[in-house]
């Protein structure tokens, strides 16, 4: 049964420094591909940090990677990912009338693979 | 490392909002990088070490195709004066004259233009028409302010220097002491990593940021709020009547606030609860707000839109006019409605960080891209320039996130042209063609940039 | 680009050179006056027109930090009013805060050739000057707020009245500005450090700096009429907006003794009466006392009824004036330097202030006994939009028109006013002083407000017509620098004006005195701090005198 959660994009110090040295590069995809999610979650849930995860809502779906995050940072039910390609699939493109797409509270389905 | 090195002080870092002016670049002439950027956050650092030259990469192409200057900016004009519906957007990491050129090219081809600051501060540009706001320059916050909340926000992994400089442990003229005479507040639905910096966490669940600042409006002006609110915010009504104890309390107090507000539920309206509630605390003591921006000059973009066309972001040109709808001239939704024909992208990467159906209409129609690397969008651009860095290879001015204006010192030159310069010649050949095209059909005054190509 | 033109015929109206509606013939030459041109001029009749100098406003704000902020917090009030490009100029927007382009456009299409931004702060200094240069058509400058500046306050305090000289030419050329402007000077510190309350008095000295506002006034009107800056301090009065102000602003000009001083929006500071009761007109006490010292001038700040925006460094008056309504408003804090407060407003007919406020304006322009140290103005957009002088020309010009006007509005406030008793009716010649002559004497624009050989060719053409509000809405040439700008009421050209600023001289060791201040209470370095000249573009050097 997959999990809905809550998709949290922000940004982080790597996808920072990564962005600079170039969008296309190896090291800014990894990044932008890992979600973070709360450690006693994860354990519920049976995934270990490395797991390859799909996460899936009505607008598309996307391959990441899961890395655990110690409790008291994360709430539980939701997942934190540093903006970029990944997290444009997942998001919906209606503004209500603002011109900002809702890009920070994204309801998706979450299924480990394999 | 060759000998031929050279230092540039008080240089500035554009990566950021914070816009520190206090760099210290060690250039390596030979090389043409920067080999050591002292003072600088970890951010800064890797944008200063990163952009290098790429002596390689072609100045401009066409559909991936190299082609000379001449060429491209020939093209691009043609694309964009052929459109029926084009749109320029972006300008957040360029100068404040490229903007101004750009927003010129829009005026003249009649077209749309808006800035990353839709999906950004969007909301709060927003929530300021409706509300105001009570605002300050950062140097205020350092000198002035014992109570500084951060809302929404992670100024420790997106603006490092932020607490060092300007709110936290800065000292100034009535706060010697610096951290030791303030009270930090941050509220957010996740412990960050600028939680450490904090007096006090407070976590809000997620889509529960204007509940909460509803509710302390609400106790600010003494009315009573029921204990429940607890349950709906994840916050307590004892901490809330905490807080606002010490917001009306304090001498100088300060809201900065974040994406966390204009990105979630509620949006602009969490942006103008946050801005009331600053306002309504003026009633007991001095109190303000500000946006924390991200990029390097999107205050600027902010700026010279507003000067130039009365709005600050959201313009279209069509009728002969500005006029400002967000909604309806903001990018996400131009390219997600697939209205638009063509689009000027200058200085950003929509390709990797708009939503999907806005990127599937980008990749369908021409798009004129300039950037100082290769991205997505640079990829899937019909004519593509290769630029300099501002604020490395270009001077030229930027607005600090408080509007503060700073000019940019050059480190080393780029054989690749600046974004002013590109901007200006396709203005030129755009505004050539625009009067080339008004002239054969042979229409007069006003109608004439108006006339569409045969 | 520009060409040589010989206006033929035109009623020539060049108070400064005392020709008052003589018929004659004008000559322009690379871009100035001149007695006769060198190679065959480009003949314009202008015969049954009226020939001006090109209009100068002395005192308005249209460029830097808080006209852009209220551009930006105000679409509703740019919408209804759009301002389409042409082939030759830029779209914008209109409105109280009309965009950049809009505001040169607007004031070349009164006759306006040149207009003075009133109040920037000097961190703002860039941005206003950015501005500037996309303002077309006018040339312009501004003023650099120092009124509140915390370090210059300090060195009044010290009594280092030498290094206070040089700091302020030093700040006066690292702004790149025409000359200083106070505003309600002590009023900042109050306002930011003491929960937002205000300086009451001009001899209230405030617990952080101890120096009281008539010291701050004592000490720019001294130092800068010995700068010789082209134009003196431009003092915008403590207590302005509240009953029984007129005796602040006595006890201002009182300070000023003999020394030249500018009291701007002087309408605004012309009230008698209670202290937060409603006010009366101190118009003769005001008028009386300007007529009587001719080291003054000052610009009226008149009230036109419909919409304006309140943008001012006097913050507690922004708080107070958005009090009434509750609407939105900005405050924006400039470290060290300056406040800021913003509201949108109407004046309205009907309210007796409002009414009052209107009155005493036209009071003080019908009062006054010399033109030529009078200005019109209203304090564009706080009294009302630029785009307004032309009626008030004909409420100055015409008295049956004032006459119906005046029963328009409150009559409670007429009633407390001799407004029904004045019958003066301004004359043309009196107009031109008004709107050029006497504005640029005040600046010591010596190029500027007059057609006499070597003036810049700043010139304004207007069809003659009884009704003085649409000759002055609808000039049928306008000249600026020579170049002919509008033609049978045409934009013919785009143009782009001169930056105006002085340069006082200054001892380079001040800046060892200013920088460790800097370097402690600002947020930026302070190499990064001046204004380089790559911000100039097409700029003069007003001498200092």
């Amino acid at each position: 049964m997959p999990e809905t959660m809550l998709l949290i994009p922000g940004r982080s110090s790597k996808q920072g420094t990564s962005l600079n040295k170039g969008k296309l590069g190896d090291e800014y995809l990894d990044i932008t591909s890992t979600v973070e999610i709360n450690a006693d979650e994860m354990v519920r849930l049976g995934f270990n940090s490395g797991d390859r995860l799909r996460l899936k809502n009505h607008i598309g779906e996307a391959v990441v990677t899961c890395v655990s995050k110690k409790a008291t940072d994360l709430p539980e039910g939701m997942i934190f990912i540093a903006y970029g390609p990944t997290s444009s699939r997942l998001m919906e493109s209606d503004t209500a009338g603002s011109g900002m797409p809702l890009s920070k509270h994204i309801s998706v389905e979450v299924e480990k693979i394999g | 490392m060759s000998e031929n090195v050279k230092v540039v002080e008080n240089a500035t870092c554009t990566f950021c909002g914070c816009v520190c002016d206090d760099m210290i670049l060690t250039v390596d002439m030979d090389e043409k990088r920067i080999t050591k950027s002292k003072n600088a956050c970890i951010l800064g650092k890797a944008w200063f070490a990163e952009h290098y030259i790429e002596e390689d990469a072609p100045v401009a192409m066409i559909d991936n195709r190299p082609v000379s200057m001449e060429e491209a900016v020939e093209e691009a004009a043609r694309t964009l004066v052929n459109a029926r519906f084009p749109i320029t957007y972006g300008l957040s990491d360029t100068t404040c004259e490229a903007q101004r050129q750009a927003v010129a090219i829009t005026d003249t081809i009649r077209g749309n233009i808006d800035t990353t600051t839709s999906v950004c501060h969007g909301p709060s540009g927003i929530a300021l028409q409706g509300v105001g706001e009570s605002t300050m320059t950062l140097g205020e916050v350092k000198n002035r302010a014992d109570l500084v909340i951060y809302w929404g926000g992670n100024p420790a992994e997106s603006h490092p220097r932020h607490f060092g400089r300007y709110a936290v442990t800065a000292k100034g003229m009535f706060t010697p002491r610096g951290k030791k005479d303030r009270h930090v507040v941050l509220v957010d639905v996740r412990r960050t990593p600028s939680a450490p910096a904090a007096s006090q966490f407070i976590q809000v669940k997620p889509g529960k940021d204007f509940e909460v600042l509803w509710a302390l409006r609400a106790l600010v002006k003494n009315r009573r709020i029921d204990p429940d609110i607890e349950e709906e915010t994840g916050v307590s009504l004892e901490t809330m009547e905490e807080l606002v104890e010490r917001m009306k309390n304090c001498r100088y107090g300060v809201l900065f606030f974040g994406m966390g507000l204009t990105m979630t539920r509620g949006r602009h309206f969490n942006s103008g609860a946050l801005l009331a509630l600053a306002t309504d605390l003026n009633e007991y003591t001095h109190f303000v707000a500000k946006p924390v921006r991200g990029h390097g000059n999107v205050t600027g973009a902010d700026n010279v839109m507003s000067w130039q066309t009365g709005y600050p972001f959201g313009v279209n040109f069509s009728r002969g006019f500005p006029r400002f709808n967000p909604g309806e001239f903001t990018t996400v939704d131009l390219l997600a409605k697939r209205d638009v024909d063509a689009a000027l992208i200058v200085a950003t990467d929509p390709a990797s960080n708009f939503p999907q159906a806005a990127i599937d209409h980008l990749a369908n129609i021409p798009v004129v891209c300039l950037d100082t690397k290769a991205t997505l969008t640079s990829k899937l651009a019909h004519v593509a320039f290769r630029t300099s860095t501002y604020g490395i290879n270009t001077a030229g001015t930027v607005y600090r996130m408080d509007d503060v204006p700073i000019t940019l010192r050059k480190a080393f030159d780029s054989p690749f042209p600046n974004d002013e310069e590109i901007l200006t010649a396709i203005r030129k050949r755009v505004r050539e063609l625009v009067l080339a095209r008004g002239q054969a059909r042979g229409a007069t005054g006003v109608s004439r940039a108006a006339a569409p190509l045969q | 680009m520009t060409e040589c033109i010989q206006l033929a015929g035109g009623k020539v109206y060049d108070p400064a050179n005392g020709i008052d509606g003589e018929v004659r013939d004008l000559y322009v030459e690379q871009g100035c006056m001149v007695e006769t041109p060198s190679s065959s001029p480009r003949t314009i009749d202008v015969s049954g027109m009226v020939v001006m100098p090109g209009g100068v406003d002395i005192h308005c704000h249209i460029a830097g930090p808080k006209v852009n902020l209220a551009r930006k917090l105000q679409p509703e009030d740019h919408r209804r009013d759009p301002h389409p490009g042409t082939e030759h100029t830029r779209s914008g927007a209109g409105g109280t805060v009309p965009s950049t382009f809009a505001t040169g456009y607007r004031y070349a299409t009164l006759g306006y050739t040149t207009a003075m931004e009133a109040a920037v702060t000097p961190i703002g200094a860039r941005h206003t000057i950015e501005e500037l240069h996309d303002t077309p058509v006018i040339d312009k400058g501004f003023y650099v707020l120092l009124g509140n500046n915390i370090f210059l306050q300090q060195l009044i305090r010290d009594g280092r009245k030498e290094e206070f000289r040089q700091a302020v030419a030093w700040w006066v050329n690292a702004t790149k500005a025409y000359t200083t402007k106070l505003v309600n000077p002590g009023g900042d510190e109050p306002w930011k450090g003491k929960k937002n309350s205000n300086v009451k008095d001009i001899d209230e000295k405030s617990d952080f700096i101890p120096v009281s506002p008539r010291q701050v006034i004592d000490a720019f009107v001294d130092t800068v009429n010995e700068l010789g800056l082209p134009h003196p301090p431009h003092i915008h009065c403590n207590n302005l907006g509240h009953s029984g102000n007129f005796q602040t602003t006595l006890e201002t000009m009182k300070t000023a003794g003999d020394r030249r001083a500018h009291l701007a929006h002087i309408q605004f500071h012309s009230y008698a009466g209670e202290l937060g009761k409603n006010p009366k007109s101190a118009s003769r006490e005001i008028a009386e006392y300007v007529n009587d010292h001719p080291n003054i001038t000052c610009d009226v700040g008149q009230v036109m009824f419909g919409k304006s925006t309140i943008m001012t460094a006097d913050a507690p008056l922004a708080y107070m004036l958005r009090g009434f309504k509750k609407g939105k408003w900005v405050n924006a804090d400039t470290e060290c330097e300056s406040g800021c407060g913003i509201v949108p407003f109407s004046y309205q007919e009907h309210i007796y202030v409002h009414a009052l406020q209107w009155a005493i304006g036209l009071e003080l322009f019908l009062l006054s006994k010399d033109p030529w140290r009078i200005v019109l103005s209203t304090d564009h957009p706080n009294g009302g939009s630029f785009m307004s002088y032309p009626k008030l020309i004909r409420l100055l010009m015409d008295r049956e028109f004032r006459r119906e006007e005046i029963k328009r509005v409150n009559q409670k406030a007429i009633n407390s006013t001799i407004l029904n008793e004045l019958e003066r009716e301004y004359t043309l010649n009196e107009i031109a002083i008004i709107t050029r002559a006497g504005p640029a004497r005040a600046l010591n624009l010596s190029n500027k407000g007059h057609l006499g050989p070597g003036a810049d060719a700043d010139i304004t053409i207007y069809d003659e017509m009884a009704d003085k509000e649409a000759m002055f809405n609808a000039p049928r040439y306008v000249i600026k620098s020579g170049a002919l700008i509008i033609e049978d009421h045409e934009f013919r050209r785009d143009y782009y004006g001169k930056l105006l600023h002085t340069e006082p001289g200054y001892d380079e060791s001040i800046v060892a005195e200013v920088r460790p201040f800097f370097e402690n209470y600002y947020s930026i370095e302070f190499p990064n701090y001046a204004v380089d000249d790559s911000y100039l573009h097409d700029h003069e050097v007003i001498a200092t005198v």
